[in-house]
């Protein structure tokens, strides 16, 4: 009797539920889920080069893309932009937060300044590296000890030369991310208890022990969180690229990413809707992997957030 | 490290000055764009790390030729929107999946769940014809509406109305209109840090939207500051301290926002990482 009573109450709580969760669905619905569906299907359409006419049902521009040079190229330049951007923004990140969380006077200003870069947008961010980096009117090659030992920066440029450009594009990158990574690993050390390192210190761990045997593994949760994080910034990189190189220096395409080579105004892409809607999907199952690493870490905090 | 001693002599120097050195590495960037803003055209490229002249032209330049004032008013117009729509969108689902039960909750919110794995930049080919066939480029509506929902601010107020103490949540098990008033009264003042946390971070990603405003805008007017930023720097490459003083106007209404919401954005940040 009584669970029939507890059913009819949830049934007759499943109007209001709908109503409640109608505008995010309708929302998330339309602009998420369909364009996803949609995109599948319009990435089979294969038109001529003029864009005059088009078929469907060309499942095989998947594969075809998915083969092509450009899109190989551009998988590449987008592995290669990860491991430039996320090894070197998690450690510096670690460094800086590990450097600022001491009992010092003053040190709330450290770490207001670390945090500082969260507040810069990516064109902000960019085209404050682009002012430094530009070899004509730019601050590096006009400051004369620099132009002298390191030639780049006047000639050809650093974001000119296909040997530097995606260091330089990743330099801004990992600036730009260093105060979002910052503030969370802080929170990770604010939350390790002080009788761990007491403990530890007791039992005459020095200071890098205590580093690798306490700070790192228990400072895992927070990392894991960035590193998830910066690995899909690192995926989905536009800005950066659009305002300082635009994807060149070419004929390299140096710096073309996967979402550089979907949108970029350059791009083959930007203008046949089925290449388009593919390189997007692919751009979403290769990130699928890690959005469920991320929705994981999400979960492990579901299941232990207090 | 609390436990550890304090530094002296040597080691508190050698700390200072390692702290003094990154800072310097880190502010440079931000230090040469101010430098620049404020240097008359002739003088920028002299010593450009040397505030050794002083003129607000390049400001007064990039406000009127680059529309700035427009650029900002479109985004925080935007912005605003986005961030109403989304604490209001998100303390609906979110009350709907933690306060009451009914049949198939689980499987929607997995479905809701769902939609974080699919990144932005995945769905702008079809929304960008969605919002065409709207005859929406070029408006607010246009560059709003993609962003009025999210999954990521259900969760934040699921999970923040899951801890609000027992006795409260009985007092939910009311029936009809009784839920909003609820919802207002009762829950809406328990979970005000996560709504305020949820709400910086709406703004935040409302307003640093780059590909987006690209994408559908094709009027000069409708920009928002990052899509004009964009449109600065491909007009204004030979005039650097212009396009500098271009971005110190971009970033400056950020930087006092975080100033005055910092703890907010902290606990927005981590809230997705430490704990729910």
């Amino acid at each position: 009797m009584e669970s029939r009573a507890f059913d009819r109450r949830r049934w007759r709580q499943l109007p209001v539920a709908l109503g409640l969760l109608a505008p995010s669905a309708i929302i998330l619905g339309a602009f998420i889920v369909y364009p996803i569906v949609k995109s599948v299907f319009l990435g089979t359409e294969r038109c001529n080069a003029s864009g005059t006419r088009c078929v469907e049902g060309g499942w095989d521009q998947y594969t075809d893309t998915f083969r092509s040079t450009e899109f190989q190229h551009a998988l590449w330049v987008t592995a290669k932009f990860a491991l430039i951007t996320v090894p070197l923004g998690l450690a510096l990140g670690i460094g800086l937060a590990v450097l600022a969380h001491k009992h010092l006077a003053g040190v709330s200003v450290f770490r207001a300044i670390f945090s500082s870069t969260v507040a810069t947008s990516v064109a902000v961010a960019s085209l404050m590296w682009l002012f430094l980096l530009q070899p004509s009117v730019g601050v590096l090659s006009n400051v004369g000890w620099i132009a002298d030992a390191f030639p780049v920066v006047k000639q050809p440029g650093l974001l000119n030369d296909p040997d530097t450009a995606l260091w330089s594009v990743g330099l801004s990158s990992v600036w730009a991310n260093l105060g979002f990574t910052f503030i969370i690993i802080t929170a990770g050390l604010q939350g390790i208890p002080d009788d761990v390192y007491e403990a530890a210190a007791l039992d005459g761990a020095g200071g890098s022990r205590r580093f690798w045997a306490i700070t790192l593994p228990l400072l895992g949760p927070s990392l894991l969180f960035v590193l998830i994080v910066l690995t899909s910034r690192a995926f989905q990189a536009y800005g950066e690229i659009d305002l300082l190189t635009e994807g060149g220096p070419r004929p390299d395409d140096s710096t073309t990413t996967i979402t550089y080579l979907t949108y970029g105004r350059n791009s083959i892409m930007a203008t046949d809707l089925g290449l388009q809607a593919t390189t997007a999907v692919l751009l979403f199952v290769v990130l699928l992997g890690l959005s469920f690493l991320q929705l994981w870490s999400l979960g492990r905090r579901v299941h232990y957030g207090d | 490290m609390a436990a550890e001693r304090r530094p002296t002599g040597f080691r508190l120097v050698g700390r200072y000055g390692l702290l003094a050195f990154v800072a310097f590495v880190t502010l440079f960037p931000i230090y040469t764009t101010l430098v620049a803003a404020f240097k008359p055209g002739d003088k920028v490229l002299v010593n450009p790390l040397v505030p050794d002249s002083f003129t607000l032209e390049p400001l007064m330049t990039a406000w009127s030729d680059g529309h700035l004032g427009r650029y900002l008013f479109n985004s925080f117009v935007v912005a605003a929107v986005v961030t109403i729509a989304q604490v209001v969108t998100s303390l609906l689902s979110g009350y709907a999946f933690a306060m009451l039960d009914f049949p198939g909750r689980h499987v929607l919110f997995a479905l809701f769940l769902a939609t974080l794995l699919v990144p932005i930049e995945a769905t702008l080919v079809v929304n960008r014809r969605t919002v065409d066939t709207l005859g929406w480029l070029n408006t607010y509506q246009g560059l709003a509406l993609p962003f009025l929902a999210t999954a990521f601010g259900t969760f934040l107020v699921r999970q923040a109305l899951l801890a609000v103490p027992g006795e409260l949540r009985d007092a939910a098990r009311i029936d009809g209109a009784g839920h909003l008033a609820f919802l207002r009264y009762v829950a809406l003042p328990v979970i005000v840090p996560t709504v305020g946390a949820l709400a910086l971070f709406s703004f935040l990603s409302s307003w640093n939207q780059y590909l987006w405003p690209n994408l559908i805008t094709t009027e000069e007017s409708m920009n928002t500051v990052q899509s004009g930023l964009t449109l600065l720097r491909r007009s204004s490459l030979d005039e650097p301290n212009a396009l500098m003083a271009g971005t110190v106007i971009a970033a400056v209404p950020i930087f006092a926002a975080l100033l005055i919401f910092q703890r907010s954005l902290v606990r927005g940040l981590t809230s997705g990482a430490v704990k729910g």
